[in-house]
């Protein structure tokens, strides 16, 4: 164990621990509006809308993100997408986040008991008020360590954008495993970062789990 | 310049065979981190604490980090204690030891969940308690995880393609290769993602059989 190449090495590994903090808030923040839109089109009573949501959901969870990164990414121009690493990124992992969330969301609304929509709708509320005031706030709570789950998964998603050179934590780690030849030094560096990174995303969604349940 | 699929003509046959390397990858890392799973859950459980700790520590720091990390990890750090893997096997080997960490904590859970009546009773006839491990609980936990281990493996097809990143030849790289020659990534990205899900689909299928199968022998 060289301490002595650590010290040289951490300020380059804790600014890019920072982007990709930074990637991860905006991945997932994306891929919570694409998963609630996701859950909302999948419970629709729209057949077409329902099919729209089913089918999102089975091709990004059928196909793996970095094809679909390297599609938006180097694909999107000869479309008229032109897109930066970073932006393609947040857009890409952002979108492949929210087909996990969608079935997240889904599944925490359609826990909530059948019987609590049919006695909304009996004191006269519409579908959407039924949602509103009596569903959304029960499963709010229900779906809060699930998401956790996806955000903790999305966090170790975001080393797909290395290959594309956004100069985060794993991109950081493999261009000092190539100048030092010191890859476990390396590793260890990164991979307590991103532990630290996963263990507070995990503090706060446990806070929040508790205070939804006090609530 | 805008779309034009008849690119992928002249590309089949290597696409095709980026999917058969895909398909063996994930076979093979998929047994690789099945029998891993066992194996760490039987240490992750059993073992002395002087090595239990040191293992738990690895798991942690194998559950917390990037699996392109990990790939790195293993290329290179093979490579320096001068074990120069070909990338196939590195991979291979990478894939299975990430996803066996992950079976590792269903198979620990499976075996805890295995009715202690069960150990009990082996002990009771007279097998020692590795011998009631080795065959009265293992064989249980094995065959209750099957349906979750089956998720870990639709997801290990799709993070199989990481290894295209150390150069391993697999559906991924195939398409890097034709792209490389045709200018073309979006037909040819395309035409990958695919195939991926048309593997992916038939893995979907496979396992709602086996569950079935296991659902009736119940």
């Amino acid at each position: 164990m060289d301490f002595e190449l650590i010290r040289t090495v951490f300020p380059f590994f804790l600014k890019a621990a920072w982007v990709t903090v930074l990637l991860s808030v905006l991945t997932a923040i994306l891929g919570l509006i694409c998963g609630s839109l996701g859950a909302a089109a999948r419970l629709s009573r729209s057949r077409v809308l329902r099919f729209l949501g089913a089918a999102y959901v089975s091709v990004f969870r059928g196909t793996p993100a970095l094809i679909q990164l390297f599609l938006l990414y180097f694909g999107g121009p000869q479309i008229g997408i032109q897109l930066d690493a970073f932006q393609a990124g947040v857009i890409g992992l952002g979108v492949n986040a929210g087909a996990y969330m969608t079935e997240t969301i889904r599944g925490a609304i359609i826990a909530v008991d059948r019987g609590q929509t049919e006695a909304a709708r009996t004191i006269g509320m519409s579908r959407w008020q039924a949602m509103r005031h009596v569903i959304l706030p029960q499963a709010m709570r229900l779906m809060i360590r699930p998401l956790g789950v996806n955000i903790n998964a999305l966090i170790k998603a975001t080393a797909l954008v290395a290959p594309i050179s956004v100069v985060e934590l794993t991109y950081t780690a493999q261009r000092y495993i190539g100048s030092t030849y010191r890859p476990f030094e390396m590793f260890l560096l990164a991979g307590i970062l991103y532990l630290i990174i996963i263990l507070s995303v995990g503090r706060v969604v446990g806070w929040l789990d508790r205070k939804a349940r006090i609530a | 310049m805008g779309l034009d699929f008849s690119v992928l003509g002249g590309f089949w046959g290597l696409l095709l065979q980026g999917t058969l390397w895909t398909v063996a990858i994930t076979v093979l890392a998929g047994v690789l981190s099945y029998i891993g799973g066992v194996l760490f859950a039987v240490v992750a459980l059993y073992a002395p604490a002087v090595i239990r700790w040191p293992f738990r520590l690895f798991e942690a720091l194998f559950m917390g980090t990037p699996l392109l990390l990990q790939l790195f990890l293993i290329y290179f750090g093979l490579i320096q204690i001068g074990i120069d893997l070909p990338a196939f096997v590195a991979g291979v080997i990478g894939l299975g030891l990430h996803f066996a960490v992950y079976n590792s904590e269903l198979i620990q859970a499976a075996i805890l969940a295995v009715d202690k009546g069960q150990t009990e009773a082996a002990r009771t006839i007279g097998l020692s308690r590795w011998q009631a491990l080795r065959h009265v609980v293992i064989p249980q936990a094995v065959r209750a995880v099957i349906p979750p281990i089956g998720n870990n493996m639709i997801a290990l097809l799709k993070d199989s393609a990481l290894v295209s990143v150390i150069g391993v030849a697999e559906l991924t790289l195939s398409a890097q290769q034709a792209i490389s020659r045709t200018f073309r990534p979006f037909e040819f990205y395309l035409a990958a993602a695919v195939l991926y899900y048309i593997v992916n689909l038939g893995m979907e299928a496979v396992q709602r059989r086996i569950e079935r199968r296991i659902a009736a022998s119940r």
